[in-house]
């Protein structure tokens, strides 16, 4: 794969490499390699140790702790953060909010959020979707009306990640309800711990708490922390969502899931003899990494021509790196299922077992969890089918 | 990383594009088929005023000097057009044998003459028993009174039909693997058109006279690395080919009316399209790749990358070409409408120089694309 890279892009990934592997906790690496989920400690500390070197938000313009790097510098640096198992700096702060701040808030709202939001002294989440606006975003209908220097907010967002950590929420609201649906919306940053706000809990089919409810009941917001321009908040949730257009394929995260494939199947026994020498499980394996090569040819691809006539409008080709790279994700954790066999089935909390017992392969505890889990990839962030809505209009033009 | 065409091979393909378009009609072909030699003698002689019959040689030798990767450019187009002209057997492959592994003399004999149209090679390796295996040959070949004579059965040798002189795989009396130049007068050959159109033919070799190619017996190198070069190629052909099965399929749905609207208006097909999109830039991207893999000097890698690149292709073009038939309904069973052709010629491919299963297996056992570490 290198070979597609430039002899400047490989010792610039090699020296991030480097710097992952020196500064960033060894043990909490480990972790994460094991296929174990970061702490939210964890993710802050690493976030800052990154934020120290000028790492956590190289896409944010230089003032605020950017690094004018090309796309396809960005995207040797989100790559190498996956390979070395390195938590991902939190996406609500850095690839979400902060751009947006970055690029439509007023001054006093840059000084006032970017410095902490870049060094996670405030932990962001997404109030976007709601229960009747999921794939129909715009049809939205979380209130906020002007009462003198507040708005009042009042409705209620789901499927909000990680509102549990959360801070603060960046929410799209309906701020004018009496025009066509993506004209009437605005960009509003509300505190969690404000009266009014309730968060609660939704727990996922492989038992895990990750994303949540968010209730707003009369939430007194100072206008001021109105971004942009009134009723222009759909302007900058499209700015947001375009904004990373590659980072959806995880194509480091699904080598990293490979590897670990690789090197557990190299342990796993099969009919006397490893699973990975098998023809038929490395037939599928070897698909999955052709696959995944392909993915990342063609993420490199829109990386190219971006870096030559810049960031444009949205490409069909973004839409297949979504499709795509959910599917190889989902399938990578499908086949590490497949490697660990009847070890996989239990459903536990820990890895401890009893005396005498023999200790739990690696694996056993996340493998089908997070196979479950996994099925999200297709839905989020404009589901697979949405996706194809959007290539087929490209092509088909209708 | 040049991952785009450069301007010059920009130049290159838009060149062929427009030749094609105004030469190589559906129609045009179709009459090409069915006629002897199955392809044109004029285009030929228009490839070779282009430059195209010796696009990769040496220019001491009538070549143009470019890599291979001008090769693909030019099968790229090729694959849009269907083109029946034996390309592959003379060019990519019998004159890039010749060039990699002949001696000054066979190639100052040779390839001035395959670049200016006036004469046509093909390469003989394929045998029944052995699939699609480089070393496991049933021809041998022998010495006789300071000479060679070569003796056995090639199946499916593209080109094998009209070549004046063909490069034929043998075993040496060492065990290596030899590659010998055979006049086509000194052949016997049961010439037929493969299921894609494109002519070929399996022949018989006793005790044929034969010259070794170059002052080495043992030309193992120089085939794998011309058959890599021709699987990069035909990845990129094959990307060609969906191409136009995805253009055919679009101009389709949004033209063909039935229950008073385009069948595109349906999401059903919508989104059947929009995985031809997907699956034809997957492939888009591994042709890339292979293209790219050429021009490295790890003979692992280049290895590796050009048979991965092709599983990717072959996987798409299946895809893809049973889905333009399909959603072309009944029109794209026929022999005149021309996505049916796109499908035979992708599904011949997808034989060539190996399956889906010797793929998977050959890029498996030598570890893969992605570290384990």
């Amino acid at each position: 794969m290198d070979i597609a890279l430039s002899k400047e892009d490989r010792a610039f990934a090699e020296k991030l490499r480097g710097f992952f592997a020196e500064e960033v906790p060894a043990d909490i690496r480990a972790r994460l390699a094991r296929g174990e989920h970061p702490t939210k400690d964890e993710v802050v500390t690493c976030q800052r140790i990154l934020n120290a070197h000028g790492l956590a938000v190289p896409h944010w313009p230089v003032e605020w702790g950017g690094q004018n790097w090309t796309p396809l510098q960005r995207h040797l640096w989100s790559e190498e953060i996956a390979l070395a198992h390195v938590p991902m700096p939190i996406s609500f702060n850095t690839a979400m909010v902060g751009p947006v701040i970055a690029n439509f808030g007023t001054d006093a709202q840059k000084q006032r959020f970017l410095p902490p939001t870049a060094n996670a002294d405030i932990w962001w989440c997404q109030g976007f979707s709601e229960p009747n606006a999921g794939s129909d975003l715009a049809a939205l209908k979380t209130s906020a009306v002007r009462d003198g220097a507040h708005y009042v907010v009042n409705g209620q967002k789901i499927w909000t990640t990680l509102a549990q950590y959360a801070d603060w929420i960046f929410c799209l609201v309906r701020t004018d309800p009496t025009v066509k649906k993506q004209q009437g919306i605005s960009f509003l940053l509300v505190d969690l711990s404000a009266p009014g706000v309730t968060v609660r809990p939704i727990r996922l089919i492989d038992g895990s708490h990750e994303v949540n409810e968010v209730f707003f009941d009369n939430v007194r917001v100072p206008a001021d922390q109105l971004v942009g321009e009134e009723n222009r908040g759909w302007d900058y949730a499209k700015f947001l969502l375009g904004n990373e257009r590659t980072g959806v394929a995880g194509v480091g995260l699904i080598k990293t899931r490979i590897a670990r494939i690789k090197r557990l199947a190299g342990q796993a026994a099969a009919h006397g003899r490893p699973l990975v020498d098998d023809p038929l499980f490395r037939a599928r394996l070897t698909r999955l990494e052709v696959e995944t090569t392909a993915l990342e040819m063609s993420v490199l691809r829109v990386l190219a021509r971006e870096g030559r006539v810049g960031p444009g409008k949205p490409d069909p080709v973004s839409s297949v790196l979504k499709i795509k790279g959910s599917e190889l994700q989902q399938e990578a954790t499908e086949l590490l299922v497949h490697v660990l066999g009847p070890a996989a089935l239990a459903y536990r909390e820990t890895a401890d077992m009893p005396d005498r017992f023999a200790p739990l392969p690696e694996g056993a505890l996340d493998a089908l969890p997070t196979y479950f889990n996994w099925r999200k990839a297709s839905i989020y962030s404009g589901s697979n089918e949405i996706q194809r809505g959007i290539i087929a209009k490209a092509i088909l033009k209708f | 990383m040049e991952l785009e065409y450069t301007d010059e091979q920009r130049l290159l393909s838009d060149t062929i594009d427009d030749l094609l378009e105004k030469q190589y009609d559906p129609n045009t072909r179709l009459r090409l088929l069915d006629r002897e030699p199955g392809w044109s003698r004029e285009l030929w002689a228009r490839y070779a005023e282009l430059g195209l019959l010796g696009l990769p040689f040496d220019e001491a030798y009538g070549g143009a000097g470019r890599g291979p990767a001008e090769l693909a450019v030019v099968l790229e187009s090729f694959g849009r057009a269907l083109v029946l002209e034996p390309y592959v057997a003379s060019v990519v492959l019998g004159a890039q044998l010749v060039a990699r592994a002949g001696s000054p003399e066979q190639k100052a004999a040779i390839l001035p003459r395959v670049a200016a149209g006036d004469l046509l090679l093909a390469f003989a390796h394929t045998e029944a028993a052995a699939r699609w295996s480089s070393t496991d040959l049933g021809t041998v070949a022998v010495r006789v009174d300071g000479g060679w004579t070569v003796t056995g059965q090639k199946i499916a040798v593209l080109g094998g039909d009209s070549a004046d002189k063909v490069v034929v795989s043998a075993k040496t009396p060492d065990g290596e693997i030899g590659l010998f130049l055979v006049e086509g007068a000194a052949l016997r050959r049961a010439p037929y058109a493969f299921q894609d159109g494109l002519r070929g033919a399996d022949l018989l070799l006793r005790s044929a006279p034969a010259e070794p190619l170059g002052s080495t017996l043992a030309a193992a190198d120089a085939m794998a690395s011309v058959l890599d070069s021709a699987i990069a190629v035909l990845c990129a052909e094959a990307v060609g080919a969906m191409e136009r099965m995805l253009w055919l399929t679009v101009e389709y749905l949004k033209t063909r009316v039935q229950f008073g609207q385009p069948l595109g208006a349906n999401q059903a097909l919508q989104h059947r399209a929009a995985d031809m999109f997907v699956a034809l830039e997957q492939a888009r991207s591994m042709a890339l790749l292979a293209r790219l893999a050429l021009g490295g000097d790890d003979v692992g890698e280049r290895r590796r990358t050009v048979r991965a690149a092709k599983i990717q292709v072959d996987l798409s073009a299946r895809h893809i070409g049973q889905e333009a038939v399909q959603l072309h309904g009944g029109i794209g069973m026929t022999w005149e409408y021309p996505v049916g052709h796109y499908l035979k010629r992708t599904a011949v491919i997808a034989r060539t120089f190996g399956d889906l299963d010797e793929l998977l297996e050959s890029v498996g056992t030598e570890g893969g694309l992605i570290s384990a570490s």
